[in-house]
């Protein structure tokens, strides 16, 4: 078979089609511009942004959306450089992107060349895996092995840097066939033996709570995270990245866990003899302080990452391996045990639901007649539906959106949990528009977020992609004034945005050619959000003049115990005796 | 910074110490990079690398002295593994492996103390590469015991300088998984 000669620009793209790519997010500039040529004739979906941030979060979007990997692509220098803060949100939450960036020519490296920067160098601590391309002929090599890299095992970002007379010299096009990474071999299923003792401490455990992170997002486990729940009979907690992993209506879900958690979630972890940690990380946010921490727990930890096991939290038994095939090989196990025995776990679950009942969450209406950010929220939730993606930005309303929406399934609930990236939402909203264009998307935003990055709105509305931005606008860095409010005194040293004067986001957007819509009184809450979903040509954002001093909670101050949970300011849960 | 995680309830109390890893990896560019910026972002400190060719041109053999707690060890290894061009990593015991360092040091010397620092080298079976008025140049090789046993004993004289390489390392007898020939 003879292979066909070609530039290494037609063999970059070549590479992209043979990867299975339809769209991809990105700027030109001097050392990307090679490739550009043959972008021209692609059937690849190239979507122009306004900023190199937002194609590496919209290409996150994408990826958070579908489960496939997002692209995005660059110039060298600033714009490579403009890609770091994406490449390190999705490989925080183990998305699955690979970004494409062009690099001064092979002989100027290393010289300060104009717009030259170490990208791989740069990068090498924020992605899974990154590659510098000089040789044509490896280009394909160099796409094939990306993309395998930041889909498999556990996802993540993969930086690809070509050399500009890399990609302009000619080469012999050939895709590979087969990709054989000496030193990467992800475990894909846990061992029998890990299985068996994982199903005798489920048997033997009279609380147990099953922990579910992002990893069950990731490896599509819904259908059997419901039916080991079943199993099980123990209630769930959803992490922040897990929202939608398994259905908020369901009977035994206790909601999500961590700093804004529920009481009833965050107080079954604590109280559990036994955690099935199934894809979670035993992060800071949902941990509190680590040595008061489920003290009393054993740890099942399943994870596909086996440097995730005992990082923060000593496992008791590992199950190494994709997810989904964790719990499968699980099931069967469990019901062999509990044929010998099934613990009642009746009392466990009548105090776990009786947390729920008795510490539901809520909000109180603001005193002044303001509109209360957690009923637009709640509302917007309530109107678009279980089958909307919701995709927020950093800060109070990212809490509020993960507690007052109601997730049924996966996929439909995008933010940035590990790096926690303010303005996130825009862009990541557009990439999720585009890869699920039968869906609404509903970017949830402040207004602090929003200014960050709501140039990709000009995108949006250029290239059909109509998403809906509810700016939830409490002219403040909202989340860090709570921080002020509860830690420094009321002192509110540069949180004020003044966004309700300036500038005017209804305007704005229109200047951006949406729709822009603003809302000030509660009674304009349901109306306005009816508009914007009847709206669907163009993209709407629309401006919800809310209370500047609600704030969220549950909460468990940074650094605290769990134990030390309130559910409103200096309100503590009361407890039962026998509980505590 | 560790990653004993002090308070973790699970952390046991085990002490610190030093442990060798043997690491095959790919001969490719930025591989130290990785691996240097991986111990740095993860607080892991480095007592000593060392870095060579290997039998295959493709790969390079890194030998890395860490001074850690038995569980943070697990770690490094789990965090070193994720690394796409990391090969295998080998953890070689003291009485498993054979342990050499390199020294050259340069020690001042007089008419008086010259013959006792040459009595010196003979005793540690080091080798004299380099004499000056003032001054020989001693080359040792030897397990870290032994290299800084020696270096006790020519202080006195005086150290005018001092390189020393970091460890290498390699286990006795037969590479496990690989084939016999006899």
């Amino acid at each position: 078979m003879s292979n066909e000669t070609m530039t290494g620009a037609s063999a970059l793209v070549k590479s992209l089609e043979h990867a299975g790519v339809d769209v991809m997010f990105g700027i030109p500039g001097g050392a990307i511009l090679p490739a550009y040529d043959p972008i021209y004739d692609s059937k690849i979906r190239h979507i122009l942004v306004r900023h190199e941030q937002g194609a590496g979060h919209a290409a996150t979007g994408y990826a958070q959306a579908t489960g496939r990997v997002g692209v995005c692509i660059a110039t060298s220098g600033p714009g490579a450089t403009n890609l770091v803060t994406p490449l390190a949100d999705a490989q925080m939450d183990s998305v699955p992107i690979v970004a494409i960036t062009g690099q001064v020519a092979s002989g100027a490296i290393g010289t300060d060349a104009f717009q030259e920067a170490d990208i791989r160098g740069i990068t090498m601590p924020v992605t899974k895996h990154n590659f510098l391309v000089t040789d044509p002929s490896q280009i394909s090599k160099a796409i094939a092995e990306a993309f395998h890299i930041a889909g498999t095992g556990r996802p993540g970002a993969v930086l690809v840097d070509i050399a500009k007379d890399a990609l302009q010299m000619q080469t012999e096009f050939s895709y590979p066939k087969n990709i054989n990474l000496g030193g990467y071999h992800p475990v894909m299923e846990p061992t029998a033996e890990s299985i068996r003792d994982a199903a005798r401490l489920i048997a033997e455990s009279k609380q147990p709570v099953l922990y579910v992170g992002g990893g069950a997002i990731k490896s599509n486990s819904q259908k059997e995270l419901i039916k080991l729940a079943e199993l099980t009979g123990a209630p769930v907690v959803t992490t922040l990245m897990a929202l939608g992993a398994f259905p908020d209506s369901h009977p035994q879900h206790l909601g999500m866990p961590g700093m804004h958690g529920t009481v009833a979630a965050v107080t079954a972890l604590q109280k559990a003899d036994l955690l099935i940690t199934l894809g979670a990380r035993f992060d800071d946010r949902v941990t509190g302080k680590l040595s008061t921490f489920a003290v009393n727990a054993k740890i099942i930890h399943a994870d596909i990452d086996p440097a995730e096991i005992g990082k923060n939290r000593r496992a008791d038994v590992a199950l190494v391996g994709d997810l989904t095939a964790s719990i499968n090989a699980l099931i069967p196990a469990i019901k062999n045990e509990f044929k010998k025995s099934q613990p009642d776990l009746t009392p466990w679950l009548k105090q776990a639901y009786g947390w729920r009942e008795r510490f539901p969450l809520g909000f109180d209406q603001p005193s002044d007649g303001s509109v209360s950010p957690q009923y637009v929220i709640e509302r917007i939730g309530q109107i678009a539906g279980p089958d909307a993606i919701y995709v927020a930005g950093v800060g109070q309303h990212q809490m509020w959106a993960s507690q007052f929406i109601k997730y049924e399934n996966p996929r439909t609930w995008l933010n940035s949990g590990g790096l926690g990236t303010m303005g996130y939402a825009v862009p990541a909203a557009m990439g999720a528009k585009v890869g699920a264009p039968d869906k609404v998307v509903w970017a949830i935003d402040g207004d602090g977020c929003f200014q960050m990055t709501n140039q990709e709105l000009v995108t949006c509305a250029l290239n059909n992609i109509p998403i809906k931005v509810a700016v939830i606008n409490n002219e403040s860095l909202g989340m860090v004034r709570q921080w002020q409010t509860l830690f420094y005194n009321e002192r509110y040293s540069n949180t004020q945005l003044h966004s309700k004067r300036i500038p005017d986001f209804a305007k704005l957007a229109d200047a951006m050619g949406c729709v822009g819509l603003a809302c000030e009184t509660t009674a304009d809450v349901n109306k306005t959000i009816e508009k914007a979903m009847s709206i669907n040509d163009r993209p709407v954002v629309v401006d919800f003049s809310v209370f500047k001093d609600a704030m969220v909670w549950p909460m468990v101050a940074a650094g605290t115990s769990n134990d030390e949970i309130v559910n409103a300011r200096s309100l503590a849960p009361i407890w039962d005796s026998q509980e505590l | 910074m560790t990653q004993s995680h002090p308070d973790s309830p699970s952390s046991s109390q085990s002490v610190r110490k030093n442990h060798t890893l043997s690491v095959l990896v790919e001969n490719s560019p930025g591989v130290l990079a990785r691996i240097s910026s991986l111990f740095s972002r993860r607080g892991y400190n480095i007592d000593s690398l060392a870095v060579g060719p290997t039998e295959d041109p493709d790969f390079s053999r890194m030998t890395i002295v860490i001074n850690v707690e038995d569980h943070a060890l697990e770690q490094v290894i789990a965090q070193l593994d994720k690394l796409i061009n990391v090969i295998t990593i080998t953890e070689l015991d003291a009485v498993g492996s054979v342990q050499r360092e390199l020294l050259l040091v340069k020690v001042s010397t007089d008419d008086k103390t010259r013959s006792q620092v040459l009595e010196t080298v003979q005793l540690f079976r080091a080798k004299v590469v380099d004499v000056a008025q003032d001054a020989v140049t001693i080359e040792a090789t030897g397990n870290a015991e032994k290299i800084q046993a020696l270096l006790r004993v020519l202080q006195p004289y005086g150290i005018k300088e001092l390189v020393q390489s970091g460890l290498v390392a390699m286990s006795r007898g037969l590479k496990p998984g690989s084939i016999s020939e006899d």
